[in-house]
């Protein structure tokens, strides 16, 4: 449905997006997963014919962005990241006017219009003036926008920035019902949303592809090891030097919680890994308060790939040394 | 067509949700109404004074078309220059800044057709302003019998100027995000356009022939007087082309640098 072939970006000397290729299938929904400024607009705004690319081809549809924009953009419902909205219009004007910009044929427009304002729920507030409207609704009738002219595929720009966790959680749920009939890319900064929505994830970082699968493969990438948290009392210096003789230990961290040591190992995939944990904590006499697995989450793959000064750009992360912190969510609503 | 008429309708009508309609009518309402009913309270009295003074010397009646409508549109060339900008200037630049560009642009239209909507959603609202003062000048017909043909014509060369500077302005909003910035533009612009022809008064030279021919408003004095000049026509028309050309080349190059 989507090809992307050797796509390169120039603003000037900076580059924006190098080299990208990737496919996406019939029906898929596939995640773009960065950090903010690593060329995920740049991508999508490309593929929407918003932008050309300085390098490299991209077809949607089996149409060429540059040579049939017009065909491109009859295939693609589009939601930047700031929804593009008039505030001096009423909700059903303004998917009107969307609606007959799109092309739709006259005598199906006002079935279209119903229809999207069905899937979106935006029924209740359809005559109030879009500057009214809350920024969840908002980012709703943006949607409804994308999805008027049942366009093969959609791209979405961060829909779910800015919006309160139940509004998240609506709008998530809402791309996961218009799967199936629509090719999906969305992009976003949050990990948990590519998790439960898309069915497959790329990771952009500095306008650079660093993976491209199943969030399932990519967390198993990582579960060649498993990370475990352990909660000691101990010397500290002491700790860490036992806990990483233990044979199959790649790294542990500690740090003082509450008296006691939370300490952080990862390990390899051994099912035998935390007996011989306990085993030598215990043995030498130290308290074992805790012992949970921790599982390794996107977020830790995420932030191996997308590090600055270590980029195996492969994915080998499975034996990275002191990449113990625990990651923080980067569950930042800035825009770029 | 279809996308043009889709796009310049939205325009028209987004003027009336905002308040520039009724400003922009308002003002154009009471200054046209004020130079209209002063004119025609002057050519009352004189004309009254004339038949006493001169009743029967042979003299021709006094022609209202040339002493009341052609001075009172005239007058109004210039009030259009102040109010033009108020008109183009929020066109793309309003786009631009709140990003609905990017629905334009993501939309299966070609880029010409948004500037020609754009253009054109203007221009109804200015013909919209035309009217009013159509309408106050319907109120001669009512009281004596102007000529309407030369009348018609200085509308028509109306709508040609306003073309013009509404393509000028178009552009000019293309440039920039900001709704003032693409006002001042468009006004100091189009003021400049407007002096032109002023330095043309003391000299003879090639430069001020050119000043002349370039000036926005020698070119509506035959519009005025009811003469359709082809060069004046030529004038506005190319102008309006030039207008929309370099919008459109504004909103290309939008793509390569945004």
């Amino acid at each position: 449905m989507i090809k992307v072939e050797g796509v390169t970006k120039r603003y000037g000397p900076a580059t924006a997006v190098k080299n990208v290729s990737f496919n996406v299938e019939r029906g898929e929904i596939v995640g773009f997963l960065g950090p903010n400024g690593a060329g995920k607009t740049t991508t999508m705004r490309i593929l929407t014919g918003f932008l050309p690319p300085t390098e490299g081809t991209a077809a949607v549809g089996g149409y060429d962005v540059q040579k049939d924009p017009i065909e491109v953009k009859k295939r693609i419902g589009y939601l930047p990241e700031t929804p593009p909205l008039y505030p001096e219009m009423e909700v059903v004007d303004y998917l009107r006017f969307v609606a007959r910009l799109k092309g739709i044929e006259a005598g199906v427009i006002e079935r279209r219009i119903d229809s999207a304002i069905e899937r979106t729920a935006v029924g209740g507030v359809k005559d109030k003036l879009i500057g009214k409207l809350s920024k969840g609704y908002r980012q709703r009738v943006g949607l409804a926008q994308a999805l008027i002219h049942g366009p093969d595929v959609l791209v979405l720009d961060e829909p779910t920035s800015g919006l309160d966790p139940k509004q998240i959680i609506e709008v998530r749920e809402l791309i996961r019902s218009l799967a199936g009939e629509h090719t999906i890319i969305l992009s976003t900064h949050i990990l948990s949303e590519v998790s439960s929505t898309c069915g497959r994830v790329i990771i952009i970082n500095e306008g650079r592809i660093e993976a491209n699968d199943t969030p399932q493969n990519l967390t198993a990438q990582l579960q060649g090891a498993q990370a475990l948290q352990l909660e000691i009392d101990g010397p500290e210096d002491e700790v860490l030097r036992r806990l990483r003789d233990v044979p199959g230990v790649n790294a542990v961290s500690c740090e003082n919680g509450g008296g006691r040591l939370i300490c952080r190992v990862e390990a390899e995939k051994d099912a035998d890994i935390p007996r011989r944990l306990a085993e030598t904590v215990v043995n030498l006499g130290w308290g074992l308060y805790a012992m949970q697995s921790l599982g390794l989450s996107l977020e830790d793959i995420f932030l191996k790939l997308t590090a600055h000064d270590e980029a195996p750009a492969g994915g080998e992360a499975a034996a990275e040394p002191e990449t113990a912190e625990p990651a923080a969510a980067p569950a930042g609503e800035e825009s770029e | 067509m279809k996308n043009v008429l889709t796009i310049a309708m939205r325009e028209f009508k987004v003027y009336f949700s905002s308040p520039i309609a009724y400003i922009v009518l308002a003002m154009f309402a009471a200054i046209f109404g004020y130079f209209f009913s002063t004119g025609l309270a002057y050519f009352a009295q004189f004309s009254a004074q004339a038949a006493m003074q001169g009743g029967g010397m042979g003299m021709p009646p006094l022609n209202i078309n040339q002493f009341v409508v052609a001075p009172s549109l005239g007058n109004m060339t210039i009030v259009l220059l102040f109010l033009t900008p108020m008109i183009t200037m929020r066109l793309f630049a309003e786009e631009k800044r709140s990003g609905t560009i990017e629905l334009l642009l993501t939309s299966p239209v070609k880029d010409y057709e948004i500037i020609a909507g754009k253009w054109l959603g203007a221009m109804l609202l200015f013909c919209a302003m035309l009217l009013v003062a159509a309408a106050n000048l319907s109120i001669l017909f009512f009281y004596t019998t102007p000529d309407w043909r030369p009348m018609l014509v200085a509308l028509l060369g109306l709508v040609l100027m306003g073309g013009a500077m509404i393509a000028a302005g178009a552009f000019l909003s293309t440039l920039t995000k900001n709704q003032i910035v693409a006002g001042a533009l468009t006004f100091g612009f189009l003021l400049l356009l407007w002096v032109l022809n002023w330095a043309t008064s003391f000299s003879n030279s090639t430069l001020s022939e050119i000043c002349e021919f370039l000036a926005l408003s020698p070119h509506f004095e035959q519009f005025s007087k009811g003469v359709i000049e082809l060069k004046d026509v030529a004038y506005y028309v190319s102008a309006i082309a030039l207008g929309l050309f370099l919008s459109k080349r504004s909103l290309e190059s939008l793509r390569w640098r945004a």
